[in-house]
């Protein structure tokens, strides 16, 4: 048959020469080989990336876990309208809306807020929708966090109090996957590059 | 009549040797990981304790706590014999195993040496051939297809490459005239001429017994009776918790067993470079007394004879990482049609350069 890419590499069945099957030669190959391996998993820096004390750094366009933003003045800016529930492809998102009192106005952005808004882990693919979906520029998938594992299924459905952006910079990666310095200054490196 | 210094010298020896082989076996477990991890650009186990030194310790924790399993229908006696023999003969042979010369205190001479027997090579080699009995119990005992499987591998396995070796030997002992590993290591330290170890009069020899005792061990690239792909875990497939690691262990004291052997037959035992030099550089330089310059000499050709030990070990170790395993009919013509003749021929060989004056 003819060859349609022309690439085809015609092989022929040869009668193995006798350094062939003595074996030997090839088992010297093979040591070398392995040996030259050896000496460069014990000499050099390994590739391996010791998990709990080292950490490979994260893509700037990671989708991590959610964050409920709030706006300049500290106020929550999610005015539960619903579309990131709608958009969610998992369902994850439940929220139950309220009105906003007199006197929380520094509380609220909106006349209208969430009272509840929770995310189930579990169920949440972080495909990045509601943040697409949301008007408010309320809710965002964080670069540099993750949903961390838990032992309780309940321990995944995160409620406002541990979505809202706390109100203290500091504060904020003090739950989930933190960064070291060095990762945290790299990422904003390679931030600032991208951008 | 045994005096009883004499005695109780040999009992510590045999206590030292019995205690280091069960080290070195349980450091072996850690080399092999940390050896295969380097040879596979991994890092290996680094978490117990510093560079994870204490892995082996964590391992017999393991295994000491885990389940004591008995399958339905195993000979419960048997299945505890089993491991219990391969550990009981993997120890025994390294009794006779010349780790040293002779340490001189006053006017007592000791060896460096379990028992000095005038027939340490059949005692090896009988104590080796053993070895299977315990790997073919166990096996047999299991009640299991597998097992039983891997265990008739390993008789038969055994059974093919001792031919091998035993005539890998027989050239050996046309050079040396003896059975004692004493006596044969002392031939190989003739004064000023260190170059002249067995390897140098039996390359071919070598490499045969170097493969069999490969085959022996049951390591890869002939670990046949356990070959996890074909028959689960082979002959200790039912095993589990400290019986398992006898069987392990035992395959590791083996392979100190075969290393010491072919570092004592063929690399000149504990005899160094140039070691009566520095002998008589201390006695006549130094102004030491004899006694004490040969005493350290004899230590250092103990940590010397551990040296190439532990070369050995790595070798093993090295080949296991970088060859895969035979197929079982692979095994066996190489065992049969190729090693066995070209022993013979080694044995031709050998008698021919000995008739002609060539090597002696």
């Amino acid at each position: 048959m003819q060859s349609l890419s022309n690439r085809a590499k015609k092989l022929e069945v040869k009668p193995m020469t006798l350094a062939e099957r003595a074996y030997l030669p090839a088992i010297f190959q093979g040591l070398s080989i392995t040996m030259r391996h050896f000496f460069r998993a014990a000499t050099k820096k390994q590739i391996t990336i010791r998990y709990p004390e080292e950490q490979r750094p994260f893509s700037p366009i990671f989708r991590g876990l959610h964050v409920l933003k709030r706006d300049e003045a500290g106020r929550e800016r999610c005015t539960a309208c619903g579309l990131c529930a709608v958009a969610c492809p998992a369902e994850a998102i439940t929220m139950v809306a309220g009105e906003r009192k007199k006197g929380e106005e520094g509380l609220y952005r909106e006349e209208k807020y969430a009272v509840s808004y929770e995310i189930n882990m579990l169920r949440c693919i972080f495909c990045g929708l509601c943040e697409e979906a949301c008007p408010k520029a309320a809710v965002y998938l964080q670069a540099d966090k993750m949903a961390p594992p838990r032992f309780e299924r309940d321990e995944f459905i995160y409620g406002k109090d541990r979505l809202v952006e706390p109100t203290a910079p500091d504060a904020r990666s003090a739950r989930g996957i933190q960064l070291t310095p060095e990762q945290a200054a790299a990422l904003a490196q390679r931030m600032a590059q991208s951008a | 009549m045994i005096e009883l210094p004499t005695l109780g010298w040999q009992s510590i020896v045999i206590f030292v040797v019995f205690a280091v082989s069960l080290l070195i076996a349980t450091y072996c477990t850690y080399a092999e990981r940390v050896i295969a991890a380097f040879l596979q650009d991994r890092v290996g186990p680094d978490r117990a304790g510093p560079l994870g030194l204490l892995q082996p310790l964590a391992d017999a924790v393991k295994l000491f706590t885990k389940e004591e399993f008995f399958p339905a229908g195993a000979n419960r006696a048997l299945f505890i014999m089993g491991p219990c023999l391969a550990m009981i003969t993997a120890l025994m042979s390294s009794a006779v195993i010349p780790f040293g010369n002779v340490i001189q205190f006053g006017n007592n001479v000791f060896n460096l040496q379990g028992i000095e027997v005038n027939i340490g090579m059949l005692w090896i080699f009988g104590i080796v051939s053993l070895g299977v009995y315990g790997v073919m119990i166990g096996g047999w005992a299991s009640n299991n297809k597998f097992s039983l499987l891997g265990a008739i591998r390993a008789g038969s396995q055994n059974i093919s490459y001792e031919l091998a070796m035993g005539m890998s030997l027989i050239a050996v002992l046309m050079i040396s005239g003896t059975l004692s590993l004493r006596d044969i290591t002392l031939q190989q330290s003739v004064a000023g001429e260190w170059h002249f170890w067995n390897i140098v009069k039996q390359p071919l020899g070598f490499i045969i017994f170097l493969v069999c005792a490969f085959a022996e061990t049951n390591r890869t690239p002939f670990d046949l009776p356990e070959c996890e792909t074909e028959l689960v875990g082979g002959y200790h497939t039912e095993y589990s918790s400290m019986k398992m690691g006898l069987y392990l262990f035992s395959e590791y004291v083996n392979v100190f067993v075969a290393s010491a052997v072919m570092s004592v037959l063929y690399f000149g035992g504990f005899n160094f470079p140039f070691q009566y030099e520095l002998r008589d550089w201390f006695v006549n330089s130094q102004g030491w007394a004899l006694t004490s310059a040969q005493n350290l000499i004899s230590v250092v050709g103990l940590l010397g004879l551990f040296g190439k030990i532990f070369a050995f070990i790595f070798f093993f170790m090295w080949i296991r990482w970088t060859l895969p395993r035979f197929r079982y009919d692979q095994l066996m013509r190489l065992g049969w049609t190729i090693l066995i003749p070209l022993a013979i021929f080694n044995i031709l060989l050998t008698g021919g350069l000995i008739l002609g004056g060539i090597i002696k």
